[in-house]
């Protein structure tokens, strides 16, 4: 490999997300550069709990296939590893295998003969509560301990792994690796690291391409090459009109990060208060003295999502300047008198069901936060419902349906008829879910909570 | 847009922004157009733990603040108040949560600030 005499190895992050798309034309830059592996982060759980939830990709099929298509081509031409993380957004075994199934057809279309390694992450529940019960599962800050039945409620749950399952793959001959859930930065740092470059600039040159092109000038202009070598690391966007410059390279250790210094991965900590950032031409930006703290305990954080009821969604709308004048006395009504007539309908307590009214151009998004004060030109009415069952849910929001149609303010003498945004109002959106883990594993060895399996795609032409 | 009132921590920052750090935590960030606009930012007797936790309704002793005089940067982190997607989360990437820290009003320059 082209990396061994001059000791440094080069990481083409072509996006920050595959499926996100990227101009062909900086794959080829980067093949140009001398990129040693390219790796692209497939998931995350920034969209909520559904995607892991219902173990369903984010991202459309189609998107991903192009993505993909223009880099296993890429790969095979230069003969070096691609390496996707996070398959299928959530990085379940589901996951997996959907990213596996297109890989496999564009291997056959192409014509290409790679070997793919799939790297599942997913874990039972009983070996996991086997874990907790001798104390080897630990909450991480704001969850509290964990409880068996926390872990029996999750519909699917997922071990974050580090680079050691990717480096496994690789030394076991795979091209592609298409692992299960894995931290952004795994995906990045798992061939430098296997060819022997040093963890404190891998892990940081990882964490600043995990976003693609997120630190450079033009976000929207494709991804970067990271170059690691013995003393720190390079980077450079793969738009030669798009520039990195120190600054931009430091901020984007802010992003999505609680703590921008320091950050934990299954192995030790990254460190990167001591590192600096210059500027090599007016695009590329040297970093050197980032650090990485072996942990004592190596382990493996946990996701897990659990389904909280069904949810039955309406939407409908004020422009009334008296209401408007009003909406929060009317929406105190629309409360109220919902409440009442399930009671009376449905035999339904309060305690039984959950809905939320959100006025879309007044308070929605930010409620008692907001700080503004204007007055609202229109208002948009959402009504959420939760329920145990989809059934339930839809038929209080049915209920609510003529209150959302004709209620008038606690002050009006008649009845107003408000402006429903589709028939039939109301929109069933199916189970919903929430994230009930942010806890580690105490690991008993990197690899063993995954399972690596390599195949020979054989191509049907 | 007229500014007639007064000035705010986003007259003073090229960008206010905010998004999740994972599912249960939010973090967000004051890039500052100056050291100027920094040293107000990062005014420990203006913007502290105290003041973050009235503007958000959170526990004072779970946030974490970061000043970055490399980068004109101030950091806020704190736990999600509200379970991501879950009902009553209208936010779900905590995207636009960063508004009522741009809109805080800073300390007149005179020093004449009452509080």
């Amino acid at each position: 490999m082209r990396n061994e005499p001059d000791g440094c190895v080069r990481v083409l992050a072509p996006t920050g997300m595959l499926g996100a798309g990227f101009p062909e034309s900086t794959i080829e830059h980067g093949l140009e550069l001398g990129a040693d592996v390219i790796s692209v982060d497939g998931g995350s759980t920034d969209s909520g709990p559904y995607y892991l939830g219902s173990s369903q990709p984010k991202t459309t099929r189609a998107a991903v296939a192009r993505d993909l298509r223009v880099l296993l081509k890429a790969a095979a031409r230069a003969g070096i590893p691609l390496i996707v993380g996070s398959c299928g957004t959530s990085g379940t075994d589901h996951g997996v295998d959907w990213v596996a199934g297109i890989v496999a057809e564009i291997l056959s279309d192409e014509g290409l003969r790679l070997r793919v390694a799939r790297i599942y992450s997913e874990q039972d529940a009983d070996t996991l509560k086997e874990r907790l019960a001798s104390g080897h599962i630990h909450p991480l800050p704001p969850l509290g301990d964990l409880q068996p039945e926390t872990i029996e409620n999750c519909t699917h749950i997922v071990g974050m792994m580090g680079h050691e399952p990717i480096v496994a793959a690789l030394e076991a001959g795979a091209q592609v690796v298409l692992a299960g859930r894995a931290t952004d930065t795994a995906v990045a740092a798992a061939y430098p690291l296997m060819k022997g470059m040093p963890s404190g600039p891998t892990w940081h040159a990882a964490k600043i391409v995990e976003c693609g092109g997120q630190c450079t000038s033009n976000p929207r202009a494709g991804g970067v090459l990271a170059t690691i070598d013995a003393d720190g690391f390079t980077i450079e966007p793969l738009d030669p009109a798009v520039s990195c410059t120190p600054i931009l390279v430091a901020a984007h250790m802010l992003y999505e990060t609680a703590n921008p210094f320091q950050m934990r991965e299954p192995d030790g900590t990254l460190d990167v208060r001591e590192a600096t950032y210059t500027a090599l031409d007016d695009r590329t930006v040297r970093v050197e003295g980032s650090r990485f703290h072996v942990a004592d305990q190596h382990t493996i954080k946990l996701e897990g999502a659990r389904i909280t009821g069904y949810e039955t969604l309406s939407f409908s709308a004020v422009r009334d300047p008296h209401i408007l004048a009003n909406i929060e006395d009317w929406a105190d009504l629309l409360r109220v008198m919902l409440t009442q007539r399930v009671e009376q309908t449905l035999g339904l307590s309060e305690d039984k069901y959950a809905f939320d009214v959100r006025l879309y151009g007044y308070n929605a998004v930010l409620k008692d936060l907001d700080p503004g004060q204007e007055a609202p030109r229109e208002v948009g009415v959402m009504l959420l419902v939760n329920a145990p069952d989809q059934e339930t849910a839809t038929a209080v929001a049915k209920i609510a349906n003529p209150l959302m149609l004709h209620l008038p303010t606690p002050d009006m003498d008649y009845l107003p008829s408000l402006a429903f945004a589709t028939s039939p109002a109301e929109v069933e959106r199916g189970p919903a879910y929430e994230f009930v883990l942010n806890h580690v594993v105490d690991s008993i060895t990197p690899t063993d909570m995954f399972r690596i399996e390599i195949e020979e795609t054989s191509h049907h032409g | 847009m007229a500014e007639t009132g007064p000035t705010t921590l986003g007259d003073l920052a090229f960008e206010v922004r905010s998004k999740n750090a994972g599912p249960f935590w939010v973090t967000m960030e004051l890039f500052m157009r100056d050291s100027d606009g920094y040293g107000i930012a990062a005014d420990e007797s203006f913007l502290n733990e105290r003041t973050v936790a009235e503007l958000y309704g959170v526990d004072e002793s779970e946030i974490q603040m970061f000043r970055i005089p490399s980068l004109n940067v101030v950091k806020i982190s704190f736990p999600r108040p509200v379970s991501q997607a879950s009902l009553r989360d209208r936010d779900i990437h905590s995207g636009q949560h960063h508004v009522p820290l741009a809109m805080l009003p800073v300390p007149p320059a005179d020093g004449t600030r009452e509080r």
